[in-house]
């Protein structure tokens, strides 16, 4: 036999496959990254070409995904505590810590680059403070350090529809700043539902969730507070020069299903929520996805209907 | 043991090698189509070229 196969006889069973890295970039928060900062660059009032847009939506998603590479690296110790992320690729020892942080770092300098060759060092900029602010203020910072960590840190997830807003028009304005404020208060009412039926994974990894410091009563009655907060900031968005008729309408019925949701959980016992799985508690979690998403679905739809003469008011 | 016999090492890492060419391809489609968008959109793009360029040579009424 040769030496090659002396060298590599010796490799691990569990080798990383291209799709452990393409985990490590979190597609499914991308997914939710690429639709409202495609959303934030539709609905603004200058066209980009169709290659830039693309391709600013494209490296927005890849910065992301490495800020997600880069909380994966530094919180791998968690997801070896917890069920939910024992199966990513640094638990399951597919992929080391060094690859996640290098592939974090480079697809950081790289999407940040790419996006202000192609749109503006405006949106550049603000990719990678966004990058930072999920890396180093959400995962290093606040996430073990207090039970406000999914609020302020979900900045970080609202700020990409201001980026697309900002590849278009090169800066910031009230309805950018409004769109960003509602992924913001949308944050914790679901993240806080996750983590009522998530229970044992976030005491197990001794993570500050607020279900942990200040009990599960209280986060009921949070919920509840967030989803009536957010009420007049997605109404208040449908007033800018991006709202409209349709928007409207579907913001009304939307905050009214998510404030029932919302006064639905926090009415509930914890043994009511026990004896039925947590039903109530899943639903609105899963309602909460459908808020989000039909919220800039109708910020959407506004800005085609613009196009042909009608939508806006 | 001839260098061109399919190795098991080559089986094992064939999906890993196929998504980083295939990424690298899917870049330097983006890079190309980037730049041919920016030179087709460009309007001002303007190079030195040794040559009078009109934006910045003043008009004969400037000049006064």
């Amino acid at each position: 036999m040769s030496d090659f196969t002396a060298n590599t006889s010796s490799s691990t069973p569990q080798e990383a496959q291209f799709s452990d890295y393409f985990a490590l970039l979190k597609p499914r928060v991308m997914s939710l990254v690429v639709f409202t900062a495609f959303v934030g660059l539709m609905v603004a009032p200058v066209g980009v070409p169709p290659m830039v847009g693309f391709t600013a939506i494209l490296f927005i998603a890849l910065g992301g995904g490495a800020s997600g590479a880069l909380n994966m690296w530094y919180d791998s110790d968690i997801d070896r505590v917890m069920k939910r992320t024992s199966g990513r690729p640094i638990p399951a020892g597919r992929v080391t810590e060094g690859e996640a942080l290098s592939l974090g770092l480079w697809l950081s300098a790289l999407s940040v680059v790419m996006l202000g060759l192609a749109a503006n060092w405006f949106a550049a900029a603000f990719l990678a403070f966004t990058i930072f602010f999920y890396a180093v203020v959400y995962t290093m910072w606040l996430k073990r350090l207090t039970p406000q960590n999914i609020v302020i840190g979900g900045a970080a997830g609202a700020f990409p529809p201001m980026i697309g807003w900002a590849v278009a028009t090169g800066g910031v304005s009230v309805e950018s700043v409004l769109m960003f404020c509602l992924t913001f208060m949308w944050t914790p009412p679901h993240f806080w539902a996750l983590a009522l039926f998530m229970k044992s994974d976030y005491d197990a990894a001794k993570v500050p969730m607020l279900t942990v410091t200040h009990g599960r009563p209280h986060t009921r009655k949070m919920i509840l507070i967030y989803t009536l907060l957010l009420a007049p900031v997605a109404i208040a968005t449908g007033l800018t020069s991006i709202g409209g008729p349709v928007y409207m309408a579907a913001a009304i019925v939307l905050n009214v299903l998510f404030v029932k949701g919302g006064y639905d959980i926090w009415r509930r016992s914890e043994d009511a929520a026990k004896a039925d799985d947590f039903k109530t508690e899943k639903k609105v979690f899963r309602f909460s996805l459908l808020y989000l998403f039909l919220h800039f679905g109708a910020l959407l739809a506004e800005a085609g209907l613009r196009s042909f003469g009608l939508g806006g008011w | 043991m001839p260098i061109t016999e399919t190795h098991e090492i080559h089986k094992r890492r064939f999906g890993r090698n196929l998504g980083v060419a295939l990424t690298l391809a899917g870049f330097v489609a983006i890079v190309f189509l980037l730049t041919m968008s920016k030179i087709r959109n460009g309007g001002t793009v303007e190079a030195f070229d040794h040559a009078v360029r009109p934006s910045i040579t003043q008009s004969e009424g400037d000049s006064e």
